[in-house]
């Protein structure tokens, strides 16, 4: 096979920093190629290179694309030539229809007045080729995440893709989604398509590439080949982190004192379909240093469980108990939540969990600011030490607590939205997705702060949809599935069959 | 720790002022702004008596302006505010002309009346969620119409001499000298050490816990255009009458409000809420309530400003407040303050409040007319807030 892609010695830097040091990359005709590397490693800057983000002639190096040379001013030139880019937030409009999202800027038009019948009939032929059920009328924003990502791949297909490249395509989707797209990407494959895939999922990455990049730090580290069978996660994660990472989960003492938070009997029902009911009858418990997961897919009502919990944040009709220490809890707005001991760190950290323009210190105390303040008067000098420390012992990467937190890495970020609240001194912490989107090393110290906040005590709940994180971390699992707990299942137990096993049942 | 001190110690001034050239252009815009019509005036600006117009003309839209710098920091608008300071200030009229109300229980009620209103306002955009921007058009209208009707559409007035000193009295000279005013030197020299003071404690603050500040020579070179032009000011006005009282009342009130946004609790919430209201909410902070607040907030500081109207105009006409929102709403965006909310400086606003003064009696000494005047300040407008998009691109 020849190669479709080459990019040659591509460098690329911005004021003061080198964001892409000599990268090459090398893509056969017909493969499946991913590109592995940490947050920051360069890896979108090497694609908005490819795509014509950054116009030719604002890096230096050469690419080679289909038997000639490329050089893109812009998006517009690159789709031309059929790359394209699905990005990991995906860009649909959500009111517009399905067919609509497909050929937006692309109509099918005589004169400016829209074919309807015939933009109906292609997007049918097209969501039929990525397996989406749905009438070509439907609105996008009604359709979940994981049908949105097929929607953007039709409309990759609409423009005659010849190289789709995904950023982080099952980021946010849940296990049988996931499974789903990756399906699809090997049947895309079949029919001649060339996909670029940049994943941190590397269960995935060795399941559908043919071969894999590594980039660290603005540089090529190895380019694998899966048909020389030396395509190993372990491989993987040693030339993205740059050492051997035996261990992905830190070791964790297991020591569960008395019962720390109790919930009965829990109904929350839909707050704009009222007869909708989320979350069914539900009980659950934890105890004093126990991390307990809570599994299931998308859409089974665990985001919207924490909620309702948290300051009845989502829902209507909300009835049940929530027992902390065996005593009834108020937990009725979410500062008596706050107050009565409970913490919940967002799955969506950018609009949920931070306050993006602020600097790390005002977000660090921003749950708290009482303990900060005096007769209503913010100490600021305290508040600098609180966020200080925090900075310290969470070990948030940033030249200072004044730099805004935008500016700031995923995983930093989270740690953040951690320190945020940590310093309300909680007894039990509810982390929904708590390493979304976030690379292998940081990670691994999300991990390991989870594991001391247990050690001191607190009961951490645990919702991801990463099984072996939930694996590797809890002591026990709550399999959820449409809004009921389906199972639980202690660590030995547990295992990604027995949890599917489980949601699949009902 | 080491690239803290990098940070703090490693940056020229040009690269400062790069850095920060919001806040410094706003400084030099209005200084270039007086300047300018200092000369083409012939001089008149800067007379004491024209300088203790510009203070007495602006007074109501800087205090209103207050106000709503935290409403469009908390992410909202306020359009009603010219139609309730029209209507406070037709309501004292009637209190205190037509039923001869003692001036000091009139002007309770007229601010009580302001906080009302900005309840009711703050009630349906903070609880029900109605977009203020209708909310508040809605009471532009309704108060509009309600100051015709309380005034049967005739001026009001005059009024008696202790409510016009609201606007237009003096503070004597407590050292008894008169010409000058010994007192106005005074506060502007304590003024000015005062700042120093405040300026110099927190740069050894920043400087303790190793924040970038600015480089030393601009501290000095910002500090002594600051002070002169202060020691300039309460010079011209102690050889005139004296420190007007609303301009005291103006510098307590910014005071008050540069403290409560950076320095309490409540401010800070504000800036959380209308920098993400969803963030903001899941971490404890009523947003509800917060909205509701800065909505009274506004209410009141519009009926004070109503008032100081009425005084100086020593009339309530159906007129008054006409369009003035405007010109608050302009001087806030001047200023720098962001449509999106959660960010925007009080002194922004104010310095933003004085450009547009100085525009309105610089245009108003030369002659212009109010046709030019409105095409001109809309300019401004657009192109202080394009040098703000602007430089926000460059940074990305």
């Amino acid at each position: 096979m020849t190669a479709l892609l080459e990019m040659r010695n591509i460098t690329k830097t911005f004021p003061g920093v080198k964001a892409l040091d000599n990268v090459s990359l090398s893509v056969r005709e017909g493969e499946i190629h991913a590109i592995c590397g940490e947050n920051g490693a360069g890896k979108s800057t090497l694609m908005k290179v490819l795509s014509g983000v950054y116009p030719t002639g604002s890096y230096d190096g050469e690419i080679h694309y289909d038997g000639g040379t490329a050089a893109f001013r812009g998006i517009r030139d690159s789709e031309d030539r059929g790359i394209i880019i699905i990005h990991q937030e995906l860009a649909l409009v959500p009111l517009l229809s399905i067919a609509e999202n497909i050929f937006l800027g692309n109509e099918c038009a005589k004169g400016g007045v829209i074919d309807w019948p015939e933009t109906f009939r292609l997007t049918e032929g097209l969501l039929a080729k990525v397996g989406l059920r749905e009438a070509p009328g439907t609105k996008v924003d009604s359709l979940g995440v994981g049908k949105q990502q097929l929607v953007e791949i039709a409309k990759a297909l609409s423009k005659n893709v010849r190289l789709l490249i995904l950023d982080e395509p099952t980021a946010a989707l849940s296990e049988s989604d996931s499974q789903a797209l990756l399906e699809l990407l090997l049947e895309l494959k079949a029919q001649g398509v060339t996909s670029i895939i940049i994943s941190h999922k590397l269960n995935e990455v060795r399941r559908v590439a043919d071969s894999v990049t590594v980039i660290r730090d603005g540089a090529t580290i190895s380019t694998i080949d899966a048909r020389g069978g030396d395509l190993t996660e372990d491989r993987i994660v040693r030339d993205m982190v740059g050492r051997d990472m035996a261990h992905r989960y830190p070791e964790r003492e297991r020591r569960a004192g008395e019962t720390m938070f109790e919930l009965k009997n829990w109904n929350v029902w839909h707050p704009e379909h009222a007869d909708r009911q989320v979350i069914e009858d539900l009980s659950m418990n934890v105890r004093a240093g126990e991390v307990v997961g809570i599994a299931g897919l998308m859409g089974s009502g665990r985001t919207e469980l924490a909620m309702s919990v948290f300051g009845r944040s989502y829902g209507r009709k909300i009835s049940g108990q929530v027992l902390l220490r065996g005593q009834r809890a108020d937990v009725s707005t979410v500062d008596r939540a706050i107050g009565a001991g409970l913490a919940y760190v967002t799955e969506d950290r950018k609009t949920l969990g931070l306050i993006l323009e602020e600097t790390i210190r005002r977000n660090t105390v921003l749950a708290n600011l009482g303990a900060v303040a005096r007769r209503g008067v913010v100490d600021e000098s305290r508040e600098t030490e609180v966020a200080e420390d925090y900075r310290r012992t969470l070990r948030i990467r940033t030249p200072s607590v004044f730099q805004k937190v935008m500016n700031l890495s995923g995983g930093n970020q989270q740690k953040v939205v951690l320190a945020k609240w940590l310093f309300t001194e909680p007894d039990v912490l509810i982390l929904d997705e708590p390493t979304r989107g976030i690379d292998v090393g940081a990670k691994y110290e999300i991990y390991s702060i989870i594991n001391e906040l247990s050690a001191a005590g607190k009961a951490v709940i645990m919702i991801s949809s990463e099984m072996p994180e939930l694996l590797g971390m809890c002591d026990r699992i709550y399999v959820m599935n449409e809004g009921s707990f389906v199972g639980e299942l202690t660590a030995d137990e547990a295992s990604q069959e027995a949890i599917m096993s489980l949601i699949v049942r009902e | 720790m080491e690239q803290t001190e990098q940070a703090s110690t490693g940056i020229g001034i040009g690269a400062y002022i790069a850095k920060h050239i919001r806040e410094y252009g706003l400084l030099f815009a209005l200084i270039a702004i007086m300047l300018f019509f200092q000369i083409v005036t012939g001089g008149v600006l800067l007379r004491p008596v024209n300088i203790t117009n510009l203070f007495l003309q602006n007074s109501y839209i800087i205090i209103m302006a207050l106000g709503m710098l935290m409403v469009i920091v908390a992410g909202h608008i306020d359009l009603s505010v010219g139609s309730v300071m029209g209507f406070v200030g037709a309501l004292a009229a009637v209190m205190i002309v037509r039923w001869d109300l003692p001036v000091f229980v009139a002007m309770i009620a007229c601010l009580a009346c302001g906080a009302a209103i900005g309840a009711a306002q703050g009630y349906f955009v903070a609880y029900w969620k109605i977009p203020s921007f209708i909310v508040t058009l809605a009471g532009m209208l309704v108060f509009r119409g309600l100051s015709l009707w309380l005034l049967a559409g005739q001026s009001v007035g005059p009024f008696p001499p202790s409510f016009q000193s609201l606007a237009n009295g003096f503070i004597p000279d407590l050292f008894g000298v008169g010409k000058p005013n010994v007192l106005a030197l005074a506060v502007g020299v304590v003024t000015v050490l005062i700042l120093l003071w405040l300026g110099l404690r927190t740069r050894a603050r920043n400087a303790r816990y190793g924040i970038e500040d600015e480089p030393f020579g601009l501290f000095v070179l910002r500090n002594a255009i600051v002070a002169a032009a202060l020691l300039f000011v309460t010079w011209k006005l102690a050889w005139f009458r004296g420190l007007p009282n609303v301009m005291l009342s103006m510098v307590i009130l910014t005071v008050v409000y540069v403290f409560i946004t950076e320095r309490t609790t409540l401010g800070r919430r504000v800036y959380a809420v209308g920098g993400n209201a969803k963030a903001a909410k899941l971490s404890g902070i009523r947003t509800e309530r917060l909205t509701f607040l800065t909505f009274v907030n506004m209410g009141f500081l519009a009926a004070l400003g109503g008032l100081v109207y009425a005084a100086r105009l020593n009339t309530a006409t159906p007129k008054a407040g006409f369009a003035v929102e405007l010109d608050v709403i302009a001087a806030v965006f001047i200023g720098g303050a962001s449509m999106a909310g959660g960010s925007g400086k009080i002194v922004g606003a104010v310095v933003g409040a004085f450009i547009m003064g100085v525009m309105n009696n610089g245009m108003s000494i030369l002659g212009i007319g109010i046709d030019y005047q409105q095409v001109i300040k809309g300019l401004v407008l657009l192109a202080a807030v394009f040098f703000d998009v602007y430089n926000k691109n460059k940074e990305a």
